[in-house]
């Protein structure tokens, strides 16, 4: 693909993204009641008072130009203040933000080791037992409630067997002064070996309940397309060139197999972010998910607001990121 | 000429729902080093899986379920699947009938020429470097042979990027990048332009030549087999029923199928007159009872034609399965 259609492509994204900052901005300007009274409550004013304090918040403009206030300070990462955290909106997030995507990203792995290997299995053995409990699996997979399948999860490993931890990412007796925020890698970084296993044990039930869902659609979509490889023309072309059939499999059927997978897998990533709010619940995950919802129930707005815009902008960058890999994994397709 | 490919008795069976179809059924066929054998019959008369079969290509639900495939001496059915791999591509080649849905849109022309010579040639270099100059050269080479332009530079392009043309081109480099003994050309003009066609024919004949392969080639156009066939087998609902030297069978068919296909090509000279089609239907291939498979479309059937007919000698070289051969002498 060329530098100027990806440009093209990236200009595309802003109406969409000054759309979706429009709805996080209306969602908070439109909720039901005055911040000014809820900040005066019970205390008696005066009027001009009162003024100086509507004032003070921006509040006496109009809703258009406390829009363009709303973007301008949103893109230098100022989202105001966290009323029950006094502390600026962005560092309250930034604090959280790398434990949710460190969740995410081993969810997705957990997902893509997962289902790939399951679905092209399941294609190749078509019918075969493992097909038909790969098959059950993955509808289980689906329709199992997260926060149900976690607590399973808790029960059998955790409690019955104790041979992982019940919640939280890391053991009280570790200690690790942070460096990037993951701590699967700050571990690394400070060769603490003992840290590093610790914190996996940790994150492995979260990220595979997170990834439970993304596991069961994937191996689908893989078993599905690699179904329909596996018919096509050049897979015999290629058994009639007398290639192993290694190379059949999984240069000729499974690249052209992927493209759907793929482009599947970074759009449900996106998925991810909504499933963390019930798993960080569940185990205790001190992430991003886990903050929203306690700012939801405390109308902690501006903190919501701004998780809404950053959840929205990575969908939309995720779908980006999808159509980028489709073509380059798809000759045929130019954007 | 000694006998390159002998098949005998030759039976492919596909399990469906509704019972066995027997697509292939008692196939005997002979290809001799260096010789073309032009296959004809309408789709479903078995020619594609009669060929898929003694490649060892036939995949679940079919089965090759009787006979034997003797190719350069080898026995092919008693080959493990890993033997098989072996003669595939490097000794029996095949080109398909669509060039744009053989090649893999996904892998590079370059890539798909290159591994064939990467799974079968042991003369390659053993070095890194050489081998990959060895590996390009060759490649360079077939798409030259083939009459595709700057091949150099094409390598690196995706099947999408060429003409049909050139894709039949280069699937017909890699079919023959390895010098095989025997191409199957399994309807390689179906999918192309007139013009184009017969330049691919002319590339194949030219090749042939060149390298004194033999090839079989299946179509179920009777011209191109009169131009380029040295002998013409025809076949009906799954079985042989006429062989012989080309010129002998099309100047004088003696199976009523085959005088029946003669009698339904167009001909300049009969212009404004109606064509004469076959009547009747091909037979369902499910559950066929042992008996002439022609006989309900046959101007010759007899009560006696519903029996099984063996392949009966018809002249010199050539021989048919039907009983009224002294009708049509």
């Amino acid at each position: 693909m060329s530098l100027s259609r990806l440009l093209e492509r990236l200009l595309q994204l802003i109406p969409v993204l000054l759309g979706v900052s429009a709805i996080a901005f209306l969602m908070m300007a439109l909720t039901p009641g005055d911040p000014v009274q809820i900040i005066i409550g019970d205390q008696s004013i005066t009027p001009e008072q009162e003024a100086e304090l509507r004032r003070g918040l921006g509040l006496d403009r109009s809703l258009l130009e406390r829009f363009f206030i709303f973007l301008r300070n949103a893109l230098q990462f100022d989202f105001g203040t966290s009323y029950y955290h006094r502390r600026p909106v962005s560092d309250v997030i930034a604090e959280r933000l790398p434990a949710t995507i460190e969740l995410s990203l081993v969810a997705l792995i957990v997902a893509l080791v997962t289902a790939i290997p399951l679905g092209v299995l399941a294609a190749i053995r078509k019918n075969s037992i493992l097909d038909r409990l790969a098959t059950v699996g993955s509808l289980l997979g689906v329709s199992l409630p997260g926060f149900w399948f976690g607590l399973l999860l808790i029960m059998l490993f955790a409690v019955q067997l104790q041979i992982l931890p019940v919640s939280g990412r890391i053991g009280y007796s570790s200690e690790v002064p942070t460096i990037t925020g993951f701590l699967l890698i700050d571990t690394l970084l400070h060769r603490d070996l003992a840290a590093f296993g610790d914190a996996l044990r940790h994150i492995l039930l979260p990220a595979i309940t997170l990834g439970l869902p993304m596991t069961a659609i994937l191996m689908r979509v893989t078993r599905a397309s690699m179904l329909e490889v596996l018919r096509q023309d050049y897979v015999t072309f290629a058994d009639a060139k007398g290639l192993s059939r290694r190379r059949v499999l999984f240069r000729h059927a499974l690249k052209n197999a992927l493209i759907p997978t793929v482009s599947v897998a970074a759009i449900e990533t996106g998925s991810l972010l909504g499933g963390n709010m019930i798993v960080e619940a569940v185990f205790g995950w001190p992430g991003l998910g886990r903050l929203v919802v306690e700012s939801i129930f405390l109308r902690n707005y501006p903190l919501v607001q701004a998780a809404v815009l950053l959840y929205a902008v990575t969908y939309v960058l995720l779908n980006f990121v999808a159509d980028i890999l489709y073509t380059v994994l798809n000759p045929r397709v130019k954007l | 000429m000694t006998v390159l490919l002998e098949v005998t008795n030759l039976r492919t069976e596909f399990t469906a729902r509704a019972g066995l179809v027997r697509a292939v059924d008692g196939v005997s066929l002979q290809i001799s080093r260096g010789e073309c054998l032009g296959v004809v019959g309408e789709s479903g008369s078995g020619k594609s899986v009669t060929f898929s079969s003694i490649m060892g290509l036939v995949r679940p639900p079919g089965h090759v379920t009787q006979g034997t495939i003797f190719f350069d001496g080898r026995d092919l059915r008693g080959m493990s699947a890993e033997e098989m791999r072996g003669v595939r591509g490097r000794d029996i080649a095949m080109t398909m009938q669509d060039a744009l849905t053989a090649l893999n849109p996904a892998l590079t022309v370059g890539e798909q020429l290159a591994e064939v010579l990467i799974a079968h040639d042991e003369t390659l270099p053993k070095g890194r470097a050489a081998r990959r100059a060895a590996i390009r050269d060759r490649c360079v080479e077939m798409l030259g042979l083939v009459g595709i332009p700057s091949p150099d530079s094409r390598l690196r392009q995706y099947p999408h990027e060429f003409s049909g043309g050139m894709r039949q081109r280069i699937m017909i480099a890699i079919a023959l990048a390895c010098r095989p003994k025997l191409l199957i050309a399994d309807e390689p003009t179906t999918a192309l332009d007139v013009t184009i066609q017969a330049q691919v024919l002319e590339l194949i004949s030219d090749i042939r030549g060149q390298m004194g392969m033999a090839v079989a080639l299946i179509t179920h156009d009777l011209g191109v087999v009169a131009e380029h066939c040295d002998r013409v087998m025809v076949m009906y609902a799954g079985q042989v029923v006429e062989e012989g030297p080309t010129d002998d069978v099309i100047s004088h068919p003696r199976h009523p199928y085959t005088r029946g296909l003669l009698a339904s090509i167009p001909r300049p000279a009969l212009r404004g007159q109606p064509l004469t089609p076959i009547k009747g239907q091909v037979p369902n291939l499910m559950g066929l009872a042992p008996q002439c498979r022609f006989h309900s479309r046959c101007p010759l059937a007899q009560p006696d034609c519903l029996v099984e007919v063996p392949m009966l000698s018809a002249g010199p070289g050539r021989r048919a399965r039907c009983l009224r051969l002294e009708e049509t002498s």
